[in-house]
């Protein structure tokens, strides 16, 4: 059979934007027809960022039907955090979305901060700024370095590793290790920045913005990668708050919706940075949206080493934060406060909260039901990557399978955090 | 906007849809009754704005409030040690239903994001599916399906998400067992 033969499913213009499909907005039911053949596609296949599975019906090379599988990884994240008191669960969070640790980090303390009441010491609100944006460094990297790999581009990711890994020497400077820290605690930071951090911290930002460029470069102005990723999964705006989709996503189809300005937390409301947005809400925006965003990300990572208050770390509340470690040798109460902390926990009254913190794949929630107890009730987790995923299957329908990889790509999902 | 004026406005919209409200920590929080679910959600996101729906989130009330959780694990329930060391626990009020269903919309374009949640309180844990009003509830409902057990009415495709096809059982329910339950294996479909 020739190319020309078995070519009948229709392929959708470039440009011209995905529409919701009725009824199931994440199911695309192949229309009837002979020449049809069902294809499972991952769930490991290299270019699926994790374990989806896709289950896709080709006509020819045409994608005409497709089911998203998820649930591969899950690993019961948020039974376990009912199992554990509020403490224990710090060093959970975070391996949930494990490419945007810190953010998700930051969504449970954040939680759990506003149902005791805790008071933030300032300098520790502008310290977790610096890590988040750091973090989004981190996240935006892999995903520029993995999109290329997809494709088939291997030095992007070498490239990005590189600058990945200086993100990750300045985390282990401070925290101790590089991923998964559990850095921000309920009241503060657990240690204050060490001798050096700052002329380290400082060098890196110089150097990013002279990196970002070399591979805009070598993406933007790549003739390939335009054609690969030009027109390939694009969304009108209406459609994308429809379907959910926040962060870069939703930015790239030029809502300029941000999280940490729309509901300025942290510090953020002291930063001047811009918002990234693109135009026309296709793949190659979305990689764009991300990319620059990391221009913005060394700019309040520079505001925040020169403007860093001085003051504590952690709140001063014996009731919810751990005594300091040279206090445990001398003090009495200390030890004690130490040991209730440790094997009992806190109690948070009863109670629920909703919140968000805008990790690098969009709006993280964390829904939080207290009863009296010192372990949460409920706590749900809004991941960004779960909610994107579900538009695969209109942005992937009516096009080349090929074209399926740079949407599942661009989306950036981690299925560590769509599945829990 | 408080959620005494809020429930005001959707009272007048839809009668007999508000339950109750309250200014929670974070936003103002409506209850609203089942059967009118779809008619109050059709309001808010064309009359209030409230074109972004977050988050869909079960949450299973069973033994809320009490010392035991009656969920397999430790007799003594949810506590390490008893209660009264440590604080002093106030009392819950379990609420009237065994399950809720919550919702958080916002709203993205011009102004303030405004958040709103709505909880809807069922027994049986049947609520009317809200994929026609915010088609992003597709997946999230699915999962509140597969973990919590909740019945979307109306939803096109409910399905299990997460767990396996045929798994047995809504594992972040309160009586679903925790260590010592079989292992259960799959065929992969």
């Amino acid at each position: 059979m020739s190319a020309t033969e078995h070519a009948s499913a229709p392929v959708v213009p470039l440009w011209q934007p995905a529409q919701v499909p009725s009824p199931t907005p994440s199911k695309i039911d192949p229309p009837e027809g002979e020449d049809l053949i069902t294809v499972n596609f991952g769930p490991n296949h290299p270019s699926t960022h994790g374990v989806l599975r896709l289950i896709v019906t080709l006509d020819g090379e045409v994608v005409v039907g497709l089911d998203a599988d998820i649930g591969y990884v899950h690993t019961g994240f948020e039974k376990n955090f009912e199992q554990k008191t509020y403490w224990k669960g710090i060093p959970y969070a975070p391996r949930m979305d494990y490419l945007a640790f810190f953010a998700n980090e930051l969504a449970y303390v954040g939680a759990v901060e506003r149902l005791i009441e805790i008071e933030v010491p300032e300098r520790a609100q502008w310290i977790r700024t610096l890590f988040a944006e750091l973090n989004r460094i981190h996240s935006h990297l892999i995903f520029l370095g993995t999109s290329g790999v997809e494709l088939g581009a291997i030095s992007l990711f070498f490239y990005c590793l590189r600058e990945r890994d200086r993100v990750l020497d300045l985390f282990e400077m401070v925290t101790g290790v590089r991923m998964h820290d559990r850095y921000p605690q309920f009241g503060g930071v657990a240690e204050d920045l060490p001798k050096g951090f700052y002329a380290e911290a400082k060098r890196f930002c110089h150097d990013v913005p002279l990196r970002i460029d070399e591979y805009l470069d070598l993406v933007a102005g790549n003739s390939v990668w335009r054609d690969r990723y030009r027109g390939i999964g694009t969304v009108d705006a209406d459609t994308a708050i429809a379907m959910g989709l926040s962060g870069p996503n939703l930015r790239a189809s030029g809502v300029p919706f941000d999280l940490r300005r729309a509901e300025p937390y942290l510090a953020y409301d002291k930063m001047d940075f811009d918002i990234v947005t693109g135009e026309r809400g296709d793949a190659f925006d979305r990689l764009m949206c991300r990319t620059k965003e990391m221009y913005e990300s060394v700019k309040i990572i520079d505001q925040c080493l020169e403007g860093m208050p001085s003051g504590p770390v952690m709140a001063d509340d014996r009731k919810h934060v751990l005594p300091p470690r040279h206090e445990l040798q001398t003090s009495m109460e200390s030890l004690i406060h130490h040991f209730k902390l440790v094997t009992e926990g806190f109690r948070v009254k009863a109670n629920q909260i909703y919140y968000t913190v805008e990790s690098p794949r969009g709006e993280f929630g964390c829904f939080l039901v207290s009863d009296g107890g010192p372990k949460p009730w409920r706590i749900h987790f809004r991941a960004p990557s779960f909610v994107s995923l579900q538009s695969t299957a209109m942005m992937a329908v009516n096009r080349y399978i090929a074209d399926l990889i740079v949407v599942v790509g661009s989306l950036d999902g981690v299925m560590g955090e769509a599945d829990r | 906007m408080t959620a005494e004026q809020l429930a005001a406005v959707v009272e007048q919209a839809v009668p007999g849809s508000v339950q109750a409200h309250a200014d929670d920590l974070d936003m103002p929080s409506l209850t609203i009754a089942g059967q009118h679910l779809i008619a109050v959600c059709t309001y808010l996101r064309d009359q209030q704005g409230k074109n972004f729906l977050s988050a869909v989130s079960g949450v299973d009330y069973l033994g809320y409030g009490e010392e035991v959780a009656g969920y397999f694990g430790s007799e003594r329930g949810r506590d390490i040690n008893r209660t009264g060391s440590w604080g002093t626990p106030e009392t819950v009020t379990p609420p009237a239903a065994r399950f809720a269903v919550v919702y958080h919309l916002a709203h993205i374009g011009e102004g303030p994001t405004d958040r709103v949640r709505l909880q809807v309180l069922t027994e049986e844990g049947r609520v009317p599916s809200v994929v026609s009003v915010w088609p992003t509830a597709d997946w999230h409902e699915r999962e509140q399906y597969d973990l919590m057990g909740i019945q979307f009415d109306g939803h096109p495709n409910l399905r299990r998400l997460i767990m396996p096809s045929d798994w047995d059982g809504h594992p972040l329910r309160k009586d679903y067992p925790i260590g010592g339950e079989p292992v259960q294996f799959t065929d992969a479909v």
